[in-house]
């Protein structure tokens, strides 16, 4: 097993390799540069040049690339061009807010998903596998931005019950009960899609495992109930649990859109921000410890199967 | 018995909403914290981040606005404590000021006495000239080229500093230049030693930065909020802030800042969205519209065809419907544009041509020019952004411009881009390679003095890589009349000489002048003492929010 996730961690370096060396050439591609999305569009040249001079701008892309990654090896991500600040300063509160958020969703996403897909499985074709899986359709084709959007205007503008943006009160000290309070809407406007994609699959999972024959020897041999159902969970939990660890790297992603609707100060707000701002460093810091976490998030799940299911061997 | 463990997962499920429920959703019980006199002010700005706070703002003028104009002061400053007239240049760090009558390249300031940073330290002629180092001088050791970017183009005559005693700086000028004042107006004043104790680290003192203004800054969190307190020890006892606090917040998403005002998140927001403003006076906001130094424009590519030609570009302003514009699409947010200024400021003048929407005549102009309308039509190309500082609602406002000149014979294709891609794109102008298959561009400008009004885009040598002459613009007259105007230190004079270069430009028509904004903002009715001035700028030491 240990062998197993040190080949798996060596084989993400070049996945995270290839992710920085895609996202630089992106990068620098697109139209726009930081220095002029710093400065006046009348600044003087001379400026500009001892600017992209003292940040590194003026060496070939190359030698900006290598020397970046030269300074990630040593964990330095560099400073934000736009605050000016360390990226990994910038970054540990904006991924720590995305992860609160993340955590609340994943924990509403699944358990609702989890709970829709089984019911549906166990009572499929009638009325209460129609009204989940409506439910989990629902969910997935809704644009989370839309329903965000739709969220303020009920429960903030409309009936002035929750708080419309930001994570703290914008008077006053904040507590907990004040950042949980902030969480509500866009916590639900983020559950929906994996709320939806779990349901699906655990409904075909279950279904599929409902099928098999071992289901109708253990009740032929009058099995208690809970314990066929048991078995039924487990033996339809893997695929259902690879998606929760993929659903669960998109949310500690941040999303972009929902984050910024709501104003929330994580990842996906600061990517968003820092497109704008062509705040390269931030860009590339984020990018790269996001792709870390799919690393991670997937292998962590791949042991998981194996701790479930034993004939998932890791050798 | 499989509805035993569905059972268990929907009563985990029950839980779980109700927790959620219990976390947010019940009513919740007031938030009010106990404020101090005057209440704190809560203003949700454009800025998608908090601008720069350790000395030149950085974020254009929404930076000068809410950061620089607050927590420092310039030797002079604009008095923004009335809305009726644009606002005069008064005595701020400076007591006075005067051109030496032997050598009009040289000016006295005399600097206020008394006057102390934040951290303490006395402001004095050291001081400015270590600040002025600060932001021209590449060889001492506190340069920093990106505040000296962000205020670079706007003390372009200003060539050396020196000290005459302790509380008297002399400037020298590149030329005679009466627009000095105009110039020294932006440039703000940073306690040197605060910067030693930070570590002489421009970033650091952006964290805990002194100035000598009418706020402190108490708290600042990168791109969430910026807290100002007021200075309880500011040198002018007349403008020491009557709000308590001041909150700013960046809130970019128009949406985002709408709904935080009407949920009392914030008690001001900049720029409503115009179709939100009926409803939003309706519930008893309050709304705030005036004219400023705000032109939406057209920049024309005079290189070639079609606008190399006259009679092209006025049929051209001819054709656009600003009153329809404004009236329609944006709820009465803007007024028609027929100059780069608008009627009743001082240098309008009384031009020979006035806009006024109509189609017939500029079919006629465009006959005269050899376009039929039928056979021969205008074909030209703008690039345009999706949004952008001062950019108002760009693609609603170009589409309605493309339906204007459609009907008159012009064919007009929007380019649209990235807003900080199409600054880029613009810089070097239209008589660049990679300009010049565009026939015009739309970024908005200001016109708050003199050298933005006209020296930057009209006098011949602004002409790109100096200065943004895009077009380029070249006419003699209006060099004269600029340079006249420059060395003319008679105020009264140096307007009717710059009204003599915007009846000039009406009639030549360099642009597509379309509309003025009128700066909306909104404000919750707990807001009171608040002035709209004719300016980008605004007085925060004015309001406050009733408890």
């Amino acid at each position: 097993m240990w062998s197993y996730i040190v080949r798996r961690l060596l084989l993400g370096i070049p996945t995270l390799l290839g992710v920085t060396l895609i996202v630089f050439s992106l990068l620098h591609l697109a139209p726009g540069d930081p220095i002029n999305a710093m400065l006046p569009p009348d600044a003087p040249q001379e400026v500009v040049e001892m600017i992209k001079e003292q940040m590194g701008f003026n060496k070939p892309l190359p030698v900006q690339y290598w020397r970046w990654l030269k300074r990630v090896a040593v964990g330095d991500l560099g400073n934000s061009i736009a605050t000016r600040r360390p990226v990994l300063d910038d970054m540990r509160e904006a991924l720590g807010n995305t992860f609160i958020l993340a955590l609340s969703a994943a924990v509403l996403g699944f358990t609702l998903g989890v709970t829709l897909g089984t019911t549906a499985a166990f009572y499929q074709g009638r009325w209460l596998d129609k009204l989940a899986s409506a439910t989990a359709i629902t969910g997935v084709s809704l644009p989370h931005y839309w329903v965000g959007i739709l969220l303020i205007i009920v429960f903030s503008v409309e009936l002035n019950w929750l708080p419309a943006m930001g994570m703290r009160s914008t008077i006053g000290e904040s507590s907990l009960r004040d950042v949980a309070r902030h969480m509500v809407l866009p916590t639900i406007a983020l559950s929906l899609i994996p709320m939806g994609v779990i349901m699906r699959m655990a409904r075909a999972s279950v279904l599929e495992i409902l099928s098999q024959e071992f289901v109708m020897t253990l009740r032929a041999k009058g099995l208690w109930s809970r314990t066929v159902t048991r078995h039924i969970v487990k033996n339809a939990a893997p695929p259902v649990l690879t998606l929760m660890g993929l659903q669960f790297g998109y949310l500690l992603g941040g999303s972009v859109l929902v984050e910024t609707v709501f104003s929330w100060p994580g990842s996906g707000f600061l990517l968003n921000l820092s497109i704008f701002q062509r705040d390269i460093p931030v860009l590339q810091g984020v990018i790269l410890v996001l792709a870390a976490f799919f690393v991670i998030l997937n292998l962590f799940v791949d042991i998981l199967h194996s701790v479930i299911d034993p004939r998932i061997r890791r050798t | 018995m499989e509805r035993s463990i569905v059972g268990r997962v929907h009563g985990a499920t029950f839980l779980l909403l109700m927790a959620l429920v219990a976390m947010g959703m019940l009513p919740w019980l007031p938030t009010v914290e106990a404020q101090g006199r005057g209440g704190v002010l809560r203003i949700g700005m454009t800025a998608a981040d908090i601008p720069y706070t350790g000395g030149q703002p950085d974020q254009g003028f929404e930076g000068f606005r809410f950061i620089g104009y607050q927590l420092y002061d310039p030797l002079v400053r604009w008095d923004l404590s009335q809305g009726e007239k644009l606002p005069a240049i008064v005595p701020a760090l400076a007591e006075s000021w005067e051109v030496k009558a032997d050598d009009p390249t040289k000016w006295i300031f005399k600097l206020r006495r008394g006057v102390k940073f934040h951290d303490g330290t006395d402001f004095n002629a050291d001081a400015v000239l270590w600040n002025w180092d600060a932001i021209k001088n590449k060889d001492a050791p506190q340069y920093d080229p990106r505040q000296a970017g962000q205020v670079a183009p706007r003390i372009t005559v200003m060539k050396s500093w020196r000290k005459l005693d302790d509380y008297t700086v002399e400037f020298t000028t590149t030329r005679p230049s009466s627009f000095v004042p105009y110039q020294v107006v932006y440039i703000f004043y940073v306690s040197p030693t605060q910067w030693q104790k930070v570590g002489r680290d421009w970033q650091a003192l952006a964290m805990n930065p002194a100035g000598t203004g009418a706020f402190k800054l108490a708290r600042l969190v990168p791109r969430e909020r910026a807290e100002l307190e007021p200075n309880r020890d500011y040198w002018d006892k007349n403008r020491i802030p009557k709000a308590e606090k001041v909150i700013l917040f960046p809130m970019p998403e128009v949406t985002t800042r709408l709904a935080a005002l009407r949920t009392g998140q914030v008690d001001w927001i900049e720029v409503p969205a115009p179709d939100a403003i009926p409803s939003l006076r309706q519930a008893g906001f309050q709304i705030y519209l005036r004219p400023y130094p705000h032109n939406w424009t057209y920049t024309l590519n005079l290189t070639g065809p079609p606008w190399n030609d006259k009679l092209v570009r006025q049929a051209a302003n001819y054709a656009v419907d600003r009153d329809g514009l404004c009236k329609s699409l944006l709820n009465e947010t803007c007024i028609q544009a027929i100059g780069e200024v608008y009627p009743g400021h001082p240098w309008f003048g009384n031009p020979k041509v006035r806009y006024e929407y109509n189609p017939a005549k500029a079919r006629e102009l465009l006959k005269q020019a050899g376009y039929d309308g039928k056979t021969k039509r205008v074909k030209t190309s703008v690039l345009i952004s999706t949004s952008g500082s001062g950019q108002m609602l760009p693609l609603p406002m170009n589409e309605f411009v493309q339906e204007n000149f459609r009907d008159v014979g012009i064919d007009l294709e929007l380019v649209t881009i990235e807003w900080n891609a199409l600054t880029q794109r613009v810089r070097p102008g239209f008589q660049h390679a990679d300009m010049a298959q565009f026939g015009a561009f739309n970024i908005s400008y200001n016109f708050q003095e003199p050298q933005s009004a006209f020296v930057r885009f009209f006098h011949s040598t602004s002409v790109p890589p100096v200065g943004a002459n895009r077009q380029p613009y070249l006419n003699p007259e209006v060099d004269r009349l600029i340079e006249a105007a420059e060395s003319e230190f008679d105020l009264d004079k140096q307007n009717q000489l710059l009204a003599q270069v915007h009846e000039i430009l009406v009639e030549d028509a360099p642009w597509i002048f379309i509309v003025h904004d009128l700066n909306p903002r909104a404000m919750s009715p707990k807001v009171k003492g608040f002035v709209q001035p004719q300016s980008w700028f605004v007085d925060l030491t004015l309001p406050w929010v009733d408890k």
